[in-house]
């Protein structure tokens, strides 16, 4: 446009060449206009504000607004005992609270440098690979939703109904579980527990299987995420991406393989990676694929964890739970893979107080998002809700 | 700040934090303070400031050091030294594997710390928490703005000193 001279004069859109004025086009509006999606959105998730720039149907540039549902848990943690901010992180990704509350007790754990009963660490791994599947569950369900799929969200509340069943059984809660405590977890898990998850198991497996026909393979989907919102694998480390989205850009990244924890070393299981054939690497579709193909490993995990799980003969699952916590002086940055990427919290102590120093949460959805100004430059708006549907954010998370 | 005992056995990924830190400190000398080798978050501190950002573009590009990933970065409030700062914990995603946290300091009254926004890109939103929540300027940010509390809010909420305001637009703030 430059090259050839042309300039804007109101609404008539003119080419100037050697000081020739030519009209070429009339009553053409093309000024760029603001646009707000959310915070009251059905596509954001949650209460996400993004303020985008739009010229016609593309955006020029997307810029989220964060902080609607700040509730404080960092302030919070400076007046809360250790073992009282257990709750707290329940709240945060509040669909996958045993994954979070995993993660703060490993940090805490790292730091009092106690050892966890076997059996302890095996009920963890399952019940987080159970919250796992149901946290994948729900980002899969609603993806389809905001691209106009309805009957996939159906299929995958009804199954994800199913693990809420089971670990209200084993903790008491439906979502917010308080279960994985400081050094134990809160109750052994229920005799016969081992045996319905296996049932779950086998009824989940072929529904895998119909999801992916239902909804990975459906034409419109593809077409909808196939090729959008591609991230490079170099700049989704620069932006320090991790989990499902790290993975989707192609870098076989699983924090459960390359900074092991618990008993996972002794687990077998793939980290699934896209291929390139079915979709293109790094895109909306790699996306959806790498969660997908997860929920499979988390069944063998599962699988694994029945198997190799100690007796409960003699088993005191509160055991290590210290009476009092009160660490060492000292700094610890502990991080567990949860289903959106690394949770980790950087804690400081004092080593005279019950209470952390500092607690902070350095969340995944937060530091996926933050891409998203990057990532949404040039596309169009109904490919916006695409990108915003595969970050699969939760807004509990990202603004704690 | 604990010193390497002499003679004490270094766990495998401490001996890696270890290596990286040395050819940190072969550059830069005294503007990095001495390796802290403990085990549950190994760190060293950046003591002129205002290198930070070199020292940063260094441990990224470095063909032996490559801490292309920026796990965390997290402010806090040293109130006893009359200082803020931030920890920032690095890794070295698919190259290394290596691990090491660093630590950068600033006054508590009007300093301010150096942007590493342009070397990882995660640190924009990082930065503007730490800023939100203490109070401490990133000199050179892209985009120095709150991003948790609102524009108008009053105070650093995570200051060990804060005092929360007493109404917000009308709103009484206190419960």
């Amino acid at each position: 446009m430059q090259e050839l001279g042309m300039a804007e004069q109101g609404s008539i859109r003119v080419s100037r060449k050697d000081d020739n004025v030519v009209v070429i086009e009339k009553d053409l509006a093309t000024e760029e206009m603001l646009l707000s999606m959310g915070p009251q959105h059905p596509s954001t998730h949650g209460v996400l504000k993004l303020e985008c720039m739009t010229d016609g149907e593309v955006v020029t540039s997307a810029e989220p607004y964060l902080g609607y549902l700040h509730r404080c848990f960092e302030k919070h943690c400076e007046v809360v005992d250790y073992p009282g901010i257990v709750p707290y992180t329940d709240r945060m990704d509040y669909l996958a609270g045993m994954n979070n509350e995993w993660a703060y007790c490993i940090a805490v754990e790292k730091l009092l440098d106690i050892e966890i009963p076997r059996r302890v660490e095996f009920i963890r791994v399952m019940v987080s690979e159970l919250n796992r599947i149901a946290s994948h569950l729900v980002a899969i369900g609603t993806y389809g939703i905001d691209l106009g799929a309805f009957t996939p969200f159906l299929f995958c509340f009804r199954d994800r109904e199913h693990i809420l069943n089971l670990l209200e059984w084993a903790s008491g809660a439906r979502m917010l579980y308080n279960y994985i405590w400081i050094g134990g977890v809160a109750f052994d898990i229920p005799a016969d527990f081992n045996k319905r998850v296996k049932e779950f198991v086998d009824y989940f497996r072929p529904k895998v299987v119909e999801l992916y026909k239902l909804l990975t393979e459906n034409e419109i989907f593809v077409k909808r995420t196939k090729g959008i919102g591609i991230m490079p694998a170099d700049v989704a480390i620069n932006y320090a991406w991790s989990g499902p989205m790290l993975r989707g850009s192609g870098v076989q990244w699983d924090l459960r393989r390359n900074d092991p924890y618990s008993v996972y070393p002794e687990l077998d299981f793939n980290i699934p990676v896209p291929d390139g054939k079915f979709s293109d690497i790094g895109d909306c579709l790699s996306r959806h694929l790498v969660r997908a193909l997860e929920m499979e490993e988390s069944l063998n995990i599962i699988e694994q964890c029945i198997s190799k799980m100690p007796g409960s003969d003699g088993f005191n699952p509160r055991s290590s739970v210290p009476k009092r916590v009160r660490p060492k002086a000292g700094e610890v940055y502990a991080r567990a893979e949860n289903p959106r990427g690394e949770l980790g919290f950087y804690i400081q102590s004092d080593g005279k107080s019950t209470r952390p120093l500092r607690c902070k949460a350095r969340s995944s959805c937060f530091v996926n998002l933050s891409a998203m100004k990057d990532l949404s430059k040039g596309q169009l708006i109904p490919d916006l809700v695409a990108i915003i549907g595969s970050i699969d954010i939760v807004l509990g998370e990202v603004d704690r | 700040m604990a010193e390497t005992e002499e003679g004490k056995e270094l766990s495998p990924s401490l001996q890696q934090s270890a290596s990286a830190y040395a050819v940190i400190r072969e550059q830069f000398a005294d503007a990095v303070s001495d390796f802290d080798a403990n085990e549950t978050m190994p760190f060293f501190e950046v003591i002129e400031t205002e290198k930070w950002p070199d020292i940063a573009l260094f441990m990224r590009d470095h063909p032996r050091l490559k801490f292309n990933y920026m796990a965390c970065l997290s402010g806090v409030d040293y109130p006893a030294e009359g200082k803020l700062g931030i920890v920032c914990n690095l890794e070295s995603l698919g190259a290394f594997g290596h691990r090491i946290a660093v630590k950068v300091k600033c006054p508590r009254d009007g300093g301010s710390i150096p942007t590493a926004a342009y070397v990882w890109h995660t640190a924009n939103w990082h930065e503007r928490e730490a800023y939100d929540m203490f109070g401490m300027q990133f000199a050179g940010h892209p985009d120095p703005r709150r991003i948790l509390c609102p524009e108008d809010w009053e105070g650093f909420p995570l200051r060990k000193d804060y005092k929360v305001q007493e109404s917000y637009h009308g709103i009484k703030v206190p419960y």
